[in-house]
């Protein structure tokens, strides 16, 4: 399969994550955004990586799998914090970063 | 210190510091170690400061007999920068040892009685306390006056011009509590204050354009190259004169400064005689004279200054006839004097200037100190009497009357001084004011009908006075009950009434001895021949006005505090402008005063908090305004800072493939 | 060189050593603040007589240099570069005689947070003296910048009702000024790769075409903090809202840092525009004059009457700075020293009122000087002294200010110096409407019957400015010969140019 193709769905996860993350007020919702925006770059990495015929893409991989298991334990966890004092996990009831 | 080496040709000259340094020595003892002793020892060591002043100023006299070219004896460097220089220097020479003589003799005199005055004085305005300071402020004056006497430059002059404002500002408001609405007498010390600043303006303009010019300000110096400006500028030495006089009006009180000096009252009476009739006020006098040198190389000035001596003169005569406060009367009477001694010396008659500046502090003193006792006196009575709860005004002449038997020594001395003061042959007065009228007649005819006129007007008022204080009976339970003063009020009193007689002595037509005597000064100096004709006038127009005063006001005492003034009832109208002081305090008002504050206070508020801080609080409200409009995009909803970092990071990549 | 160190570096660390030992002493212990802080600046000055003891009279350059390489940036360098001639030399006594009188003037003005007052107040000094001192220009722009903390502080803190909004117009005016110097202070470190006073003053050809631009950068930062007409609002702003100390110091040596500046540097380093703009900025002093007098006279408040007093009386130092004559620029820089005095003592003056009666309402005075007469008699010589009475302080700086003004050739009329006259006129009339409302009259408050005189210690923080008063009045020359040479060679140093371009 060219590589197009693998590009193609990449950028199609990518958006789809954006949306997600810009359009959803459900924080799980949008950690899943952000996830399909890690795995859309994930599977360009790897795609390159074959095309390239390199390790230096799965390797990357590796670090960012990593980086975002890290991050979706913070970030669960401070949604739990937030779900605690709060009582909502609605994204829009915490706008009190405002100038 | 680069003090070129001048030799002192004289050893008594060497004392001349003296006459500024002893009263100074009275102040510092008074001031520190005065608080435990009592009245007595500070009064006389305040007076002993004095009396020792005019010691040294006789000693300078000796020695001016025998070496008249006089002398400068330099003590100190005062202000050097680059071609700057201004020392603290004494100058001794004829002029201004009369003048140290006048000041620290009268000075003495009114020293002494104050003791006296004082004593009784602090306890009526009840703050004894207040004692010690009054003498402090009285050798200030004399030190002050010294400095301005003894002078060798105008800057020096200066010190001692605004040193003598001061301390009239600080004894004009000596009883700063009292006076209309209790503020009366501070107002009436700062508008004397701020009245003589006008003046001291244009007394420093003058000093800037004489250094400007001249490039120094000592005295021989600018004396030395003034016809020689005369000759390149005279537009500048006509500024310069000009510039003097009006300080010249601020000090001496006359025509447009002299608004302040009537209110000057205000202060304890010794200080109207001594600062307010016969030594300050003539500081002016003194100045003109002292400059001749520059005025009489520019006939406009000369012609002002006797205009506005001749005009003060007559002016301030016509007020002293509506006044009815005791000590009102002589002090317009001083300010028409001093038209004379101006016009004097406006018109070149620097000696007949000084002249009447001698006899007039010896009568006018005697007058001031006399009007002084006579208060008292009537304090006294209605203190003993039975309605003394009633407020009534111990100066005003209505409330008098009959004074005559009550207080015979204070009424024989003011007899004395105000037949002086009025030009009766053979007194100290008529010889002077005939001298000053002969040079009139000669140069300013005109002039010459203004003060001949005022003589009369002087003549009249002061025979008003007599009456209503001494004649008749009396018109209140204060004059009634009033009682003569005490040895150490009465005594200075006979001194001066002494001086008052024999002061025309010292320029008798004939011997001339002042006139000898300021000629090693005033270089100028040109003699007056004594006129018989001009001499039986000025006799003729005193005695007139006595008799007019007698008509008016002896025939027929006043019967009460509330009659009319018998005056009032032939001038009618006038008259009333008189007692109002022809409004000219009034027009002040509302000529500089009113708008001066009203211009002050936009300035404040409009101006300032308005417009100025306006713009600078304007500019924080746009900066402010415009964070508040861009702080807006900062909504707090995660969401759409994602969403403008998408946008931003889809710029940037736009950007970057696009270019 | 005293005790082996040079007196300059002791002069600005000496406070520093202070600010350290005042850290150890805890909070409570409000005695032993006091008396560090009093006894630091006490030290202080006593350096500051040393450098005085060491400084040679009639040498106009610069003495008891201290220069290191401090920074290196490129090719740049940064230097640690201090020094003191007859233009900073008062200035510098000035400052340490102040600071001790203010820090004495708190004994019991300040209550809360005195260690914090304290620590302030020694940095200031530093700080203060480090402006007065620093002849590299960084040096001298953090020196300047260093003060403005301190005080905004002092401000902010300890200050009355409005204090935050009178610290943040005072940080905001100056700093607007201090980032344009910074600018132009920029631009002359790149242009001629140095930042040291004398190696500028060689290289003023290199910047020569940019010297109008760089003045107003400069002229901008001094005229506020003079402040000159119409830059001044900050002034009593910040006055009335400063504590007693605050006050003393900002009239009496913040301001002049100011003047100093154009003194320093403005004049030498830009004579060509200083030339040009004389008559401009003489008229904005002479309008100064007239205006603080005009507007101090319709105050009620007596601290904000002081504060516009102070713009009339900085008009008359900066007419003499323009003027650029040997009389005016001396007579500036003693005005400068008259003005720290005088101005400090009525501030002094006012905070003694204030602590008895908690209003500055000269209303809510009147006959203080029966009640108070130790007050009333001392108040009354620093009235007169800053009124310009002859035979004390404030009459020889304006005579030689404006004889001076009179007769330049620079400004070429004198009206500049004839219309400042009027403000002699002008601030008889509101400093005794001053002295009149509060000292005299009768006391029309019950509560102000029973007003304490003032005690030994209040007494001693006026009487060495009151000696100073008399000593300046009646002789003067001891001071002008400190200050002669210098201004002397800088006038010569300006005029020279005047006459090149002829």
């Amino acid at each position: 399969m060219p590589l197009v193709y693998y590009l193609g769905l990449s950028a199609f996860m990518f958006t789809i994550g954006i949306l997600a993350v810009v359009l959803r007020r459900n924080p799980l919702v949008v950690f899943m955004g952000l996830e399909l925006m890690f795995n859309a770059a994930n599977l360009a990495f790897v795609a390159f990586a074959a095309f390239h015929k390199v390790l230096d893409g799965e390797i990357f991989v590796f670090f960012v799998i990593t980086t975002a298991a890290a991050e979706v334990a913070i970030g669960l966890a401070l949604i739990v914090a937030i779900f605690r004092t709060k009582h909502s996990i609605d994204l829009d009831q915490m706008s009190q970063l405002k100038g | 210190m680069h003090m070129e080496v001048m030799t002192v040709t004289e050893p008594l000259f060497r004392l001349a510091p003296g006459v500024v340094f002893l009263p100074v020595v009275g102040i510092l003892l008074n001031l520190f170690l005065g608080e435990r002793w009592n009245e007595k020892v500070v009064g006389w060591i305040a007076s002993l400061a004095t009396v020792g002043a005019f010691g040294v100023a006789v000693a300078l006299a000796v020695g001016l007999t025998r070496h008249p070219e006089g002398a400068v004896v330099p003590l100190l460097t005062w202000i050097h920068i680059g071609d700057f220089r201004v020392d603290w220097v004494f100058r001794v020479d004829t002029l201004s040892v009369v003048m140290m003589l006048v000041v620290a003799g009268v000075g003495a005199l009114i020293h002494i009685y104050s003791i006296g005055y004082m004593h009784e004085d602090v306890r009526h305005q009840g703050d004894p306390r207040r004692f010690r300071r009054f003498f402090v402020f009285l050798n200030l004056f004399i030190a002050a006056m010294m400095i301005l006497v003894s002078a060798n430059n105008f800057l020096m002059l200066f010190v001692g011009w605004e040193g003598v404002g001061l301390c009239s500002y600080l004894l004009i408001g000596f009883w700063f509590e009292k006076g209309a609405g209790g503020i009366g007498n501070a107002l009436a010390a700062k508008k004397a204050f701020v009245v003589n600043r006008i003046g001291d303006f244009g007394l420093l303009i003058a000093l800037f354009l004489i250094f400007a010019n001249f490039g120094t300000l000592d005295f021989e110096a600018v004396f030395r190259q003034a016809p020689q400006l005369a000759q390149v500028a005279p537009g500048i030495l006509t500024a310069i004169t000009l510039f003097m006089l009006l300080g010249v009006t601020g000090k001496s009180a006359q025509i447009p400064l002299y608004v302040w000096l009537p209110d000057a009252m205000a202060g304890p009476t010794p200080v109207s005689a001594l600062i307010h009739a016969a030594t300050m006020v003539t500081a002016g006098v003194y100045l003109v004279a002292r400059s001749q040198a520059l005025y009489i190389e520019v006939p406009l000035a000369q012609s002002t200054v006797t205009w506005v001596g001749g005009l003060t003169a007559l002016l301030a005569a016509t007020i002293a006839l509506g006044q009815y406060d005791i000590k009102r009367v002589l002090a317009y009477s001083t300010i028409s004097q001093l038209g004379f001694m101006v016009a004097a010396v406006g018109m070149g008659a620097a000696v007949a200037g000084m002249f009447h500046l001698v006899t007039h502090a010896f009568f006018k003193a005697l007058l001031f100190l006399s009007a002084g006792s006579v208060i008292l006196g009537m304090e006294r009575g209605h203190e003993s009497g039975h309605h003394h709860q009633v407020e009534i005004d111990v100066q005003d002449m209505r409330f008098m009357g009959g004074l005559r038997q009550r207080m015979p020594v204070t009424f024989w001395v003011y007899l004395i001084g105000a037949l002086a003061l009025a030009g009766v042959a053979p007194l100290a007065g008529f010889f002077s004011k005939d001298e000053i009228l002969a040079a009139a007649s000669a140069k300013f005819p005109a002039v010459f009908g203004l003060l001949l006129f005022s003589a009369l007007l002087t003549a009249l008022y002061m025979g008003r006075q007599l009456a209503l204080v001494f004649f008749g009976e009396p018109r209140s339970e204060a004059a009634e009950k009033a009682t003569e003063s005490a040895p150490i009020v009465t005594v200075p009193l006979i001194v001066l009434a002494v001086l008052s007689v024999l002061g025309g002595l010292i320029n008798l037509p004939g011997s001339y001895a002042l006139e000898h005597w300021l000629e090693h000064t005033l270089h100028t100096v040109e003699a007056i021949p004594f006129q018989v004709s001009i001499a039986a006038s000025s006799l003729a127009v005193a005695l007139a006005g006595l008799g007019l005063a007698w008509w008016l006001y002896g025939r027929r005492p006043l019967p009460s505090p509330r009659e009319t003034d018998p005056l009032a009832r032939v001038l009618d109208g006038v008259y009333h402008a008189l007692e109002r002081k022809w409004w000219v305090d009034e027009i002040y008002h509302a000529l500089v005063v009113r708008p001066y504050h009203g211009l002050a206070h936009v300035l404040a508020q409009v101006v300032d908090l308005g417009f100025i801080d306006g713009i600078v609080n304007g500019i924080g409200y746009v900066a402010r305004r415009l964070a508040l409009w861009w702080r807006q995009w900062q909504n707090g909803y995660v969401r759409s800072y994602a969403l403008s970092i998408v946008v931003g990071v889809v710029l940037i990549v736009a950007y970057l493939l696009l270019r | 060189m005293i005790l082996g160190i040079n007196g300059l570096i002791g002069l600005i660390a000496l406070p520093l050593v202070g600010f350290v030992i005042l850290l150890f002493i805890p909070s409570e212990a409000k005695k032993a603040l006091r008396w560090v802080a009093l006894l630091t600046s006490l030290a202080t000055f006593v350096v500051a007589l040393g450098v005085l003891a060491q400084f040679q009279v009639g040498n106009p350059n610069l003495q008891m240099v201290v220069r290191q390489p401090w920074v290196r940036i490129g090719d740049v360098t940064i230097e640690f570069y201090l020094g003191v001639d007859g233009l900073s030399l008062l200035m510098v006594l000035l400052t340490a005689f102040l600071t001790p009188i203010a820090i004495l003037s708190t004994w019991s003005a300040v209550e809360e947070r005195v260690k914090g007052f304290m620590l302030f107040f020694l940095l200031l000094e530093s700080g203060m003296l480090g402006v007065f001192l620093a002849l590299d220009l960084v040096l001298f722009y953090i020196f300047w910048e260093f003060t403005l903390v301190p005080m905004i502080f002092l401000i902010g803190v300890w200050g009355g009702e409005r204090r935050v909004y009178a610290a943040v117009k005072f940080f905001l005016f100056t700093m607007v000024g201090s980032v344009l110097m910074l600018l132009g202070i920029l631009y002359l470190g790149l242009q001629t790769r140095t930042f040291a006073w004398d190696a500028l003053l060689q290289q003023r050809g290199v910047f020569a075409a940019a010297q109008l631009w760089l003045f107003l950068a400069f002229g901008l930062a001094f005229a506020i903090k003079v402040p000159m007409f119409p830059l001044h609002t900050w002034l009593p702003d910040a006055h009335v809202e400063a504590p007693t100390a605050g006050s003393v110091i900002l009239a009496g040596v913040l301001l002049k840092m100011g003047a100093y500046g154009f003194l320093r540097f403005n004049l030498p380093l830009f004579p060509q525009a200083t030339l040009q703009l004389a008559p401009w900025m003489a008229g904005l002093a002479v309008v100064g004059i007239l205006y603080g007098a005009a507007v101090a006279y319709a105050q009620q408040d007596v601290k904000k009457l002081v504060a516009y007093s102070s713009v009339s009386h900085l008009g008359f130092v900066m007419l003499g700075t323009f003027a650029l004559t040997a009389q005016g620029l001396a007579g500036a820089v003693l005005q400068m020293v008259n003005h720290g005095l005088s101005t400090g003592a009525l501030f002094l003056i006012v905070g003694m009122l204030y602590e008895r009666r908690h209003t500055r309402q000269m209303s809510a005075f009147g006959g203080i000087w029966k009640i108070m007469p130790v007050l009333g008699a001392l108040s009354l010589v620093v009235t007169l002294s800053s009124l310009g009475l002859p035979g004390l302080n404030g009459f020889v700086g304006e005579l030689t200010i404006l004889l001076g003004a009179f007769r330049s050739t620079v400004l070429g009329s004198p009206w500049f110096a004839g219309v400042a006259t009027v403000g002699v006129i002008l601030a008889a009339v509101y400093l005794l409407t001053m002295f009149e409302k509060v000292f005299l009259g009768p006391v029309r408050h019950e509560e102000n019957r029973t007003l304490p005189d003032l005690n030994a210690r209040e007494v001693l923080t006026l009487v060495p400015i009151l000696v100073l008063i008399f000593w300046i009045g009646l002789y003067p020359q001891p001071f002008l010969n400190l200050i002669n040479p210098s201004a002397e060679q800088l006038v010569a140093l300006v005029q020279s140019v005047a006459l090149a371009a002829h």
